[in-house]
């Protein structure tokens, strides 16, 4: 499994073959990746966006956005240039640097989070030795922003939004990196690339999903309530804070927020793909196919299949995810805030301590199904 | 110098400075929340400065503990506690502050002067790099084990301390509407049972 695409190790060589020092080869290599992972995740939000209009019109028998391109696909386009072209306003008595820095702080952990998203065994920014942790300790930074522009808002439903959010984020972060912690622990590694790697080989028998029921679903729920999605989008509950930490923002300021919140949500869902649905791992192991097909797995046009095959389950892994996150929106009321923290602190933690023991208990006691 | 080399050389440049600018910002803003948000970039510095000796796991944990955890705690603090209150007046602020000063200037001279003077014996071991983890957790459990189970212990005694000392029971069913004639939003509080009787629900 340790062969596949190597597209970094080509590229360099095919620039240093072009005359080019390794140096500056890899100078040239370093930023690509990245800007690629960069539109990728923004083509992503407006896919979500899409979706997310699409889907909740379905479910309330509306139409949805229909003349802005083939079936309204240009819609979140649409949404975008607004917002880029809205007068950028600042209200009088904020504090402007703390109203401009706090948006930014919100986004760019999350963005930076796509480092450790794998879709195949070389296809990725990095393999980190950190991976998943790297995401946990990223996403702890979130609620400062979320403070931040609460507090600079000078307006006391920013500031309640913005406490409100920080005490939401900070409460399901700890049950979140317990279910993390479990799976970690089965799969020896901290790496997302060795977490995928040890679910591989038997298809969809072998994914997380069955070994840890009780974590995948501590994942979700505390997933959803980083995201802020509708169960738990206390911070801005319209009905008792007008927008939360978000009423006084306008234009690209409040875009910053609208894309974080978005591509959250994809990178949520794109971990819960590879932290229990067995990340690039197609339903039937290929494998498996093609052994039974007498192929060579390290044919190149294999290998491509392979891969385009992989990125593919990832993205449908995703957005199959996403559709029942947006499918919840609409089928499950909001909680109220004791409640949220109830299930937060007196039910999910300790559930998650229950799920991690259990684990440990059966790691040793079955090392063969529990990696051992 | 390769890439690698001056890459790493400009970001401790850059990590040092903004360490510097932010510490001292910490000390010397006027208001408190900026001094708040200046800490949380301070401890990130440090983090990049832990992520250039290649101790990747600990520039993480720094994140977040001390940016996620510590700094945020902090920040409630600060802005649950309302307290809109100008500094009084104290005669001579000017010798109190110069004073201050002076003694910061002679401790950060004396540090200064240790550090230079101390034969630094510098470590030829390569860094751990991944396995770091294994090898904090294999410290964790056998040498400083005791170390770690007594945080762990004052941990559990700030928790409970920080319960007890937050938990008011209020009457809700009180006749009062809430509003009383100073404008402050008080609900009447039930007397907290002494803690040595215990045992109550």
């Amino acid at each position: 499994m340790t062969s596949g695409i190597d597209l970094q190790g080509s590229f360099i060589r095919a620039l240093i073959d072009l005359g080019l020092s390794p140096g500056v080869a890899k100078a040239i290599w370093i930023p690509l990746p990245l800007l690629l992972m960069l539109i990728g995740a923004t083509i992503g939000v407006l896919v979500v966006v899409w979706l997310e209009r699409k889907i909740s019109a379905a479910a309330q028998q509306r139409v949805g956005p229909e003349f802005a391109g083939p079936l309204g696909t240009l819609q979140p386009v649409a949404d975008g240039v607004k917002l880029l072209f809205k007068e950028d306003i600042i209200p009088a008595s904020t504090d402007p640097w703390l109203f401009t820095i706090g948006p930014a702080l919100v986004v760019i952990p999350v963005f930076l989070s796509y480092l450790i998203v794998p879709f195949g065994q070389n296809l990725n920014i990095t393999n980190l030795g950190l991976g998943i942790f790297l995401w946990i300790a990223l996403s702890s930074i979130a609620p400062i922003g979320l403070l931040m522009s609460g507090y600079s808002s000078n307006n006391k439903y920013s500031l309640l939004g913005g406490l409100r959010a920080a005490a939401q984020s900070i409460s399901y972060e700890i049950p979140l990196a317990l279910a993390v912690l479990a799976v970690v622990m089965m799969s020896n590694s901290l790496s997302t690339v060795d977490i995928v790697n040890q679910q591989t080989g038997y298809g969809i028998l072998g994914w997380n999903l069955w070994r840890q029921p009780l974590g995948f679903l501590i994942f979700w729920i505390a997933a959803l309530a980083e995201c802020e999605r509708l169960p738990f989008d206390l911070p801005e509950a319209e009905e008792e804070l007008v927008a939360g930490y978000q009423t006084e923002y306008a234009g690209m300021r409040f875009a910053l927020f609208y894309l974080g919140s978005y591509v959250n949500l994809t990178l949520s869902a794109l971990l819960v793909a590879v932290l229990y649905l067995g990340g690039w791992e197609f339903p039937i192991s290929i494998d498996w196919l093609t052994g039974l097909a007498g192929l060579d797995p390290a044919t190149p046009w294999l290998q491509i299949i392979t891969a385009a095959l992989g990125i593919l389950t990832v993205l449908f892994k995703t957005y199959l995810l996403v559709f029942l996150a947006v499918l919840l929106r609409w089928t499950v009321p909001r909680v109220r805030i004791d409640q949220l923290l109830d299930l937060g602190w007196k039910f999910l933690l300790p559930v998650a301590l229950a799920n991690l023991l259990l684990t440990a208990g059966l790691k040793i006691t079955f090392p063969a199904f529990f990696g051992g | 110098m390769n890439l690698g080399e001056g890459v790493q050389l400009v970001s401790f440049g850059l990590l040092t400075a903004l360490m510097l600018g932010s510490a001292l910002g910490v000390v010397l803003a006027q208001s408190v929340v900026y001094s708040a948000f200046l800490l949380g970039l301070t401890f990130t510095g440090m983090a990049g400065l832990y992520l250039l000796l290649n101790a990747d796991f600990v520039a993480a944990a720094q994140i977040l503990v001390y940016v996620g955890a510590v700094n945020v705690l902090i920040l409630f603090g600060v802005m649950l506690v309302n307290k809109q209150m100008a500094f009084e007046k104290v005669p001579g602020l000017a010798l109190r502050q110069a004073t201050t000063g002076l003694v910061c200037a002679g401790l950060f001279g004396l540090l200064t002067t240790v550090a230079l003077t101390t034969p630094w014996m510098l470590s030829t071991t390569t860094p751990a790099g991944d396995g770091a983890i294994v090898a904090i957790a294999q410290h964790l459990f056998s040498d400083f084990l005791l170390p770690f189970e007594v945080a762990s212990v004052l941990l559990l005694m700030a928790l409970i301390g920080a319960i007890v000392l937050a938990r008011r029971d209020l009457l809700m069913d009180n006749s009062a509407t809430g509003l009383s004639d100073d404008l402050e939003l008080k609900l009447p509080e039930r007397p907290k049972a002494s803690l040595s009787s215990g045992g109550e629900p």
